[in-house]
């Protein structure tokens, strides 16, 4: 099945999906939050009909406007992007991955882009009831379409709930449930919505303090910031408890992507937690690929086996472990693994002869033993390590996974002390006093963008070579096109993108220096 | 055995229903692109611009989703499409898509300080949507009928053969005919919706003058596709053992052998005639609701015409026996069935949309409207 991949093309395909998912994962972060912190506000008008708060609210919103538009702009590339550079994937699990997608239209898209419309609309037209449920409908809306794309994704991590047609040559669902409840989708989306909300709130209370720096709005801005700042301290203690289970399930799902994370190079019972660490290169190596070595480290000793297992001695596999195998902890080796996905293809191909060839008998004799368990759980399970070639392919890029990693953990922690002092200070009423933390709100911005966008480099750049793990390496994935045709794609999206954000930028900045009409 | 099959093939005839229902209503709701499309040349000022923008811009939304839930849709229930076509056709698909990034941007930045390209950037933005969207999307929609360039080995992985990807489309003139007669469609549907939403005299004097032309303009290529695509062979598939071969008159046999089919088609066309009748004669401002009603019925029995009565929905004239039909392209049973559950929830969906427009839409658009509102674009 390898046969003539093109690197060059499966290059610029990544390189072109990891663009349009970056940029579209700017934009919305901000809509998850702020499509909440809109409601609360909205609710709060409603609950006393202090005019003031509609000000607050109509602001907010303004914001999120120019904000969605753009979301959605780069979102609907995302969705046709799998037909059209990943068209092979498409058909192998577009049985089971497609019916996310639609159900996202049919149930999440159209309650959002319905009730946005009577969120900006409807002011004056309809109830004030009514516009409250309207608004409260579009966080949901937004919410859900996260649901569903993060089961999507959650699949590709772990895949669950099919069977593999030999017929068809795909997978095909048998449990909906399944793909719903997969741990990992359970995980990513509350994780996920958790640090949308996250970067909602530090988005107001930068805002906020700017207005508090300018003296400007005094009032406005401080509710504006408590609002935030107690949902962005529930959101930030929902997002490290996400994030602490997300790393439990990969530990189990994914052992290479959390050896990465960890940059484990070998496995060791009483294994430490690294809080922070330096990387070099390892004198080990897996074929011309280099293991990683700390050159210093701050570790929690045995925490690493306590969470993954809880219990200190548990063997905590390495990268080293999962290449090589380790009899003695029951960890199979690549080679093993590549063995048993060749005994897969082989047994599809020669299903597909015989069926060429109409020979009935052998046929469904092929096909019954596809339908076996054991089959699928000892060597279907394995049937992408058939197209790897190099034990070393299997590693992903480990400095890129594990600086990322602890990077988004590190800002997540910051992140809840932000919330704390802001609530502190707001409570104690010196906040206006402390103009280093108005500074410090200021500055944080950016920080929770960086920190989302760390998290989908660790989950994704983690799971390389697969696009479904052990199922479908991404070199099998990609559509048959001209390497050209995708480098064109590429750039014009970098360029369209990039020239739509520069402006969204500064008409979001101009709009907060107008500020709340009257 | 038997049951099954039946049960399987009652299920993707469902979902290739529900593909078509939602191609109609896309192309219906494409009155948006259709409006935006007169951006430069209809209104006679700054203030009628403002609100033929803003009338046909808070729709924009509807009928993008109603594409990304099109895509979505047909991606679950009919994946080897979504993979061939998207994966091959590749050059027409990020065209399509391109001109859609456009849209949502340039109606939300193109009135706001600041917005760096100025207003006029956005504005050709939206022309270039209007024109693009529905040009591309009829012709690639043209080619279910016409064939493509395409292999499938027997993994069922697609093999493009040409090295245009999908351009090459244009190449065949019919093609080209359904591609203007969307176009020019879209803009009958988008001034006969200005006309009905906007309390403005001059506004609907201007947009009245512009429908002959563009009816004409809808009407050769329309009727010249139709005439050419019933006079062509056609891809049937063996209903048995699936092969497909060239019959002639495959069209028109369809329409015959369907007569339901027929007449949803005629009831489609007769709705859009009415309408256009009665906006140029009789100066009616509900044409818009006969227009859209024969619009949807009419795309509804194109797709009827391209995928039922053993019909190749997707057919590669590159390679015969490659061409997709609705059974050897769809989901499982399983998955079509769960879908199935989910699609139930379709009128609710059109339930309330239908109820938050009708109470926004309360007020027509009018000068002091646009003095006054907040939120406009
Ligand atoms: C966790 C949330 C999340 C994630 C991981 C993604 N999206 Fe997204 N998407 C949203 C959350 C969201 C949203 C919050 O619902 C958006 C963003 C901004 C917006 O306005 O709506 C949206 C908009 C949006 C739209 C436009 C919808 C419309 O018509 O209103 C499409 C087609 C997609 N997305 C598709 C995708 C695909 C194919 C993704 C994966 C590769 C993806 N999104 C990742
Ligand atoms: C919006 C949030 C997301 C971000 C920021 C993101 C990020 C990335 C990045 C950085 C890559 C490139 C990895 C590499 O080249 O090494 C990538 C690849 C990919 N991701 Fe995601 N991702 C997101 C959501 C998703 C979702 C929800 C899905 C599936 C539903 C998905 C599916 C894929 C696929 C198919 C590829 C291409 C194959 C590959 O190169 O790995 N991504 N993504
Ligand atoms: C507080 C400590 C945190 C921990 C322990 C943590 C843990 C994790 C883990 C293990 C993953 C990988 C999941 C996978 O590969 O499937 C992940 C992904 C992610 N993280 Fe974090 N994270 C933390 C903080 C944050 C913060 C502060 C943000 C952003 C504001 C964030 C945003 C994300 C995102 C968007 C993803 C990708 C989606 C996903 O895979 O769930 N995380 N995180």
């Amino acid at each position: 099945m390898t046969e003539n991949i093109d690197l060059t093309l499966l290059d610029w395909s990544r390189a072109q999906f990891a663009l349009t998912a970056i940029y579209h994962w700017l934009f919305v972060p901000l809509t998850l939050g702020l499509s909440f912190l809109v409601a609360i506000m909205e609710t709060i008008y409603y609950k006393t009909g202090n005019e003031e708060w509609r000000r607050i609210t109509r602001f907010w919103m303004t914001l999120f406007g120019i904000n969605f538009a753009i979301g959605v702009a780069t979102g609907i590339i995302l969705e046709f992007e799998f037909g059209t550079n990943w068209s092979n994937y498409s058909w192998f699990v577009g049985d089971i991955f497609g019916a996310p997608l639609a159900v996202e239209g049919i149930v999440a898209f159209f309650l959002e882009s319905t009730f946005i419309a009577v969120m900006f609309f409807g002011w004056n037209k309809v109830s004030k009831k009514f516009h409250l449920v309207s608004t409260w409908l579009v966080a949901i809306g937004s919410n859900l379409s996260a649901l569903w794309i993060l089961v999507a994704n959650g699949w590709m991590q772990n895949p669950v709930g099919m069977e593999f047609n030999p017929e068809t040559a795909r997978n095909e669902m048998i449990s909906f449930w399944a793909v719903l409840f997969n741990q990992v989708a359970v995980d990513k989306f509350l994780h996920t919505i958790s640090s949308g909300y996250l970067v909602g709130s530090v988005f107001v209370i930068g805002i906020s303090a700017w207005f508090l720096l300018k003296k400007r709005e005094i009032y406005f801005a401080k509710r504006s910031m408590l609002v935030a700042a107690v949902f962005g301290l529930l959101a930030s203690l929902m997002n490290a408890y996400t994030g602490d289970s997300s790393a439990r399930t990969i530990s189990k799902v994914q052992p290479v992507k959390f050896a990465a994370m960890e940059a484990l190079s070998e496995g060791k019972p009483e294994a430490g937690l690294v809080a922070f660490g330096v990387l070099k290169d390892s004198e080990n190596k897996v074929g011309e690929t280099a293991l990683k070595d700390f050159l210093f480290k701050i570790e929690f000793p045995s925490f690493l086996s306590i969470l993954t297992a809880g219990d200190k001695d548990a063997f905590v596999p390495g990268m080293t472990d999962l290449v090589n195998g380790n009899q003695t902890h029951n960890v199979i080796s690549f080679e093993e693994k590549k063995s048993r996905g060749e005994t897969a293809m082989k047994t599809l191909i020669a299903y597909k002869s015989a069926s060429k060839d109409g020979n009935i008998q052998q046929r469904d004799s092929l096909k019954n033993i596809f339908a076996s368990q054991s089959f699928q759980e000892n060597y279907f399970k394995y049937f992408g390590y058939a197209s790897v070639e190099k034990a070393e392919d299997i590693i992903p890029d480990i400095s890129g996974t594990f600086y990322s990693f602890h990077l988004m953990v590190i800002l997540g922690f910051g992140f809840i002390f932000l919330f704390v002092i802001a609530i502190f200070y707001l409570f104690k009423g010196t906040l206006t006093q402390n103009r280093w933390f108005l500074w410090l709100c200021l500055i944080a911005m950016p920080f929770p963008y960086i920190a989302s966008e760390l998290g989908w480099i660790v989950a994704e750049l983690g799971r390389q070579p697969w696009i479904i793990q052990d199922l479908m390496p991404v070199s099998t994935a990609v559509s048959n096109i001209g390497a050209g045709s995708v480098m064109a794609t590429f750039f014009i999206f970098a360029t369209l993108f990039t020239a739509l954000l520069i402006a969204e930028v500064s008409i979001m900045v101009k709009q907060v220096k107008i500020g709340p009409k009257h | 055995m038997t049951t099954l099959l039946i049960s399987h093939l009652f299920l993707q005839s469902y979902w290739w229903i529900i593909v078509s229902l939602l191609a109609s209503l896309l192309v219906f709701l494409m009155f948006v692109q259709g409006g935006q499309s007169f951006i430069f040349t209809l209104p006679g000022n700054e203030m009628q611009k403002t609100m033929i923008v803003n009338t046909v811009g808070r729709k924009w939304d509807l009928t993008f989703t109603t594409l990304v839930t099109f895509g979505g849709a047909f991606f679950a229930s009919f994946p080897l499409f979504y993979a061939t076509s998207f994966g091959g056709a590749y050059w027409v698909w990020i065209a399509i898509l391109f001109s859609f990034i456009l849209q949502a941007v340039a109606f939300e930045f193109r009135s706001k300080p600041n917005n760096v390209f100025g207003q006029n950037t956005f504005d050709a933005f939206l022309l270039l949507n209007g024109a693009l969207g529905p040009l591309l999307i009829g012709t690639a929609v043209a080619t279910f009928f016409t064939g493509s360039q395409f292999s499938l080995d027997d993994m069922n992985r697609v093999k493009w053969a040409s090295s245009w990807y999908g351009l090459e489309a244009v190449l065949d003139v019919r093609n080209l005919a359904l591609g203007l007669a969307v176009l020019f469609l879209s803009r009958v549907n988008g001034l006969l919706y200005i006309i009905n939403s906007i309390e403005d005299e001059d506004v609907k004097k201007r947009a009245l003058n512009k429908l002959p032309l563009n009816a004409i303009l809808f009407l050769v290529p329309f009727l010249f596709f139709v005439i050419a695509i019933l006079l062509s062979q056609g891809f049937a598939a063996d209903p048995v053992s699936g092969t497909i071969s060239m019959e002639k008159y495959k069209y028109l046999h369809n329409l015959i052998q369907m007569p339901l089919v027929l007449l949803i088609f005629l009831a489609g066309v007769a709705g859009v005639l009415y309408g256009l009748f009665i906006a140029i004669f009789k100066k009616s401002n509900s044409a818009v609701w006969f227009t859209s009603l024969g619009t949807i019925l009419a795309v509804f029995a194109v797709f009827m015409l391209a995928g039922f009565n053993d019909t190749s929905f997707y057919p590669s004239a590159y390679d015969l026996q490659s061409s997709l039909t609705i059974r050897n392209a769809s989901s499982s049973e399983f998955t079509l069935k769960t879908m199935m559950f989910v699609s139930f929830l379709v009128p609710f969906v059109l339930a309330y949309i239908w109820y938050a427009w009708k109470s926004i839409n309360v007020t027509k658009i009018t000068q002091e409207e646009m003095g006054n509102n907040e939120h406009k674009y």
